[in-house]
């Protein structure tokens, strides 16, 4: 479950950054969560909600982004989607694709008053 | 948690959380200042004054339900504060010319044993230490111990994962010596460790034939991560139907850049070529 680490780690930089930008409370965040990753977005979901109780971002809401997987084929020469880590290129069927999206895991931006 | 820093509610050997306040100081020697990290790394792009900043800002100028002026731009990994807190880790390591492991597996492949008997077998080229993480109990850093190896075990208590804030305290009590090797035995868990670097030169993955030839499938973002693969528990092999090649074939398609070393710890079978590896990674780092 390092989704509720994560998790305390994204109140941590959201409070940090909101108090550095003078900010009182906090009203939204947003992440970007690709679909490559190695987090689960309801885990996510659910490890939010007991991690902010007691900051000032407990009233915030959260919206997660999916990032959709992409890779580079090798043998196709172009970018290709990817569905799976490593999965094969949709076109010629081999595995030679490098993941160049979908692994993101990051703090989009957020909303305060 | 440590609002402040993140510690957790893990414990490390010798450390002591009194109500929630430290007797250990998070300003560590070793020009070590995690928290000036979290301040701020070099991907943080935030304005003092938002409200002139995001008009320019990646998300546009536009965003439905959110009030333009009071919107701050974050763009930083989550992980951005353990990647700082590994940085630092990673920095001293290579001050001190440490060549730091992390061994990741799920619980039962045999990480202590392989780590004891190499401790054992390189006594006299090599000087171990070891961070034993586990989410109770100190028994592994007590087989360590038995070794003559230093030894300091970290409880996660709930946690299924080190970070690299709680190695850096660990490596810091430890007191390593420059040149030695340090080996990090996360906790069990073929999941979550994979996604907190913690300053170590590699990951190795280690995976006994009693599980199945499909676990890099299963479990890809660990074999992912790792640069060697340890099969251990060979000796078991003539008992079982597990298929060595189809293993690591499947392993080398999650990670085509990934090395295979088919061991025993219990009788030494293979453990030989484990050891050149580590001494020609470890003169390699040095290099």
């Amino acid at each position: 479950m390092h989704e509720m680490s994560l998790m305390e780690s994204v109140i941590e930089i959201v409070c940090d950054t909101a108090r550095q930008n003078g900010a009182t409370r906090v009203k939204s965040v947003r992440l970007d969560v690709g679909v490559l990753s190695h987090v689960e977005p309801a885990a996510l979901m659910f490890c939010y909600e007991a991690v902010r109780h007691g900051t000032i971002a407990d009233e915030a809401t959260l919206e997660i982004n999916r990032i959709a997987g992409e890779g580079w084929c090798l043998d196709c020469g172009k970018t290709v989607a990817l569905e799976e880590r490593f999965g094969a290129c949709p076109d010629c069927g081999r595995h030679r694709v490098q993941m160049t999206a979908g692994d993101e895991l990051k703090i989009r931006d957020m909303e305060v008053s | 948690m440590c609002t402040v820093c993140g510690c957790g509610t893990s414990s490390i050997e010798g450390h002591k959380h009194e109500e929630g306040r430290h007797r250990h100081s998070h300003d560590h020697h070793r020009d070590h200042d995690h928290h000036r990290h979290g301040d701020g790394g070099p991907d943080h792009h935030h304005a003092a004054d938002c409200s002139d900043h995001y008009g320019k800002g990646i998300a546009g100028v536009n965003v439905p339900g959110m009030s333009q002026e009071r919107i701050i731009q974050v763009e930083r990994d989550i992980l951005s504060k353990n990647d700082a807190y590994a940085e630092e880790n990673r920095r001293y390591f290579e001050r001190q010319g440490i060549f730091a492991l992390n061994f990741v597996s799920s619980p039962g492949s045999g990480k202590t044993s392989l780590l004891v008997r190499t401790i054992n077998d390189l006594k006299d080229r090599l000087t171990i230490s070891v961070i034993e993480g586990d989410q109770q109990t100190s028994n592994d850093a007590a087989r360590i111990r038995e070794t003559g190896a230093r030894a300091i075990q970290i409880n996660t208590g709930k946690g299924c994962h080190l970070d690299a804030h709680m190695v850096g305290h660990a490596a810091e009590d430890l007191a390593l010596e420059p040149g030695s090797a340090l080996f990090i035995e996360n906790v069990g868990n073929l999941v979550c460790p994979a996604a907190f670097d913690l300053g170590e030169a590699h990951k190795v993955v280690v995976l006994s034939v009693t599980e199945g030839e499909d676990k890099p499938l299963k479990y890809p973002n660990m074999f992912a991560a790792a640069e060697l693969m340890i099969l251990n528990k060979a000796d078991l092999l003539p008992h079982l139907d597990f298929n060595v090649g189809l293993c690591i074939a499947n392993a080398l398609r999650v990670n085509p850049r990934l090395q295979t070393l088919t061991v025993s710890a219990r009788t030494g079978e293979g453990i030989e070529a484990f050891y050149a590896w580590l001494e020609a990674s470890a003169a390699h780092r040095a290099a």
